[in-house]
């Protein structure tokens, strides 16, 4: 089955991360195919590069960009969501004239389209929320 | 927005559940921003405004006092973008001390259980 996945919560303060990818990487060990995982809301916050969990903690945001790698995830960030949260890669960083980008390896900036397409294209949308 | 807008005509039910408060917590005007966007897709959608939810489409919000921006005339434009079928959980709104003529927009008042056989035919559904 081809999944979509919508986070609508930042890492630590909720769950909804953690559950996300252990769903995403159990469907994954199944056979299935994640098409896209949609960070919306505070979910955009998983994105940073900046984290510095305690090291007896897991890491949300490198345990995203490792699935990305592992198996060709597409990790995509809203845009409007993003910009408000202050998370930026580094074309938005010159295009809004910030000195720093923080978006992590594996994830992409894109729009609400985005979101909108995987309902289109996915068997199932998951979404993880509050 | 981008070039995924042609899906080769696809056409699939998509609810969007409104929960929250309109203001508090960002939910609704994030999940209103949601909606306009999808409306160019040319996708059957619908909108659910249930438990907190319903405050989102009360009439004369004011919000000058905590320096939030009044969104609340842009669920007056849905209708623009062919969006027309926005549903209201009864339950919701007697136990909210509302009725149907405190809403900005027009709506379909429906009790939790008919609202349940909505939410089964459908495609996708995003819960805010």
């Amino acid at each position: 089955m081809k999944f979509g996945i919508l986070i609508n919560e930042g890492p630590y303060q909720h769950q909804s991360s953690d559950s996300a990818y252990q769903f995403a990487k159990a469907s994954i060990e199944k056979g299935h195919t994640i098409f896209r995982v949609f960070f919306y809301h505070d979910g955009v916050n998983n994105a940073t590069n900046l984290t510095a969990p305690p090291t007896d903690d897991r890491n949300v945001t490198l345990r995203w960009t490792e699935l990305a790698q592992e198996h060709d995830v597409d990790l995509v960030v809203c845009i409007a969501a993003a910009l408000r949260r202050g998370i930026l890669d580094e074309s938005e960083a010159k295009r809004q004239n910030k000195a720093n980008f923080n978006l992590a390896d594996g994830f992409r900036i894109s729009g609400l389209g985005q979101l909108i397409e995987a309902g289109i294209q996915c068997d199932r949308v998951v979404v993880f929320g509050d | 927005m981008e070039d995924e807008m042609m899906e080769g005509g696809v056409v699939k039910k998509f609810m969007y559940v409104n929960r929250k408060a309109p203001y508090g917590t960002i939910y609704a005007l994030e999940s209103l921003e949601v909606v306009l966007i999808a409306a160019a897709f040319e996708q059957d959608v619908s909108l659910i405004f249930m438990d907190d939810g319903v405050f989102q489409i009360k009439k004369g919000q004011k919000t000058d006092g905590v320096d939030m921006k009044n969104f609340s005339p842009t669920y007056r434009a849905l209708e623009m973008y062919d969006i027309e079928k926005l549903y209201v959980c009864k339950e919701s709104l007697e136990a909210r001390g509302m009725s149907e003529d405190d809403l900005i927009v027009d709506v379909e008042v429906l009790e939790r259980a008919a609202l349940q056989d909505l939410m089964d035919e459908q495609d996708v559904v995003f819960s805010f």
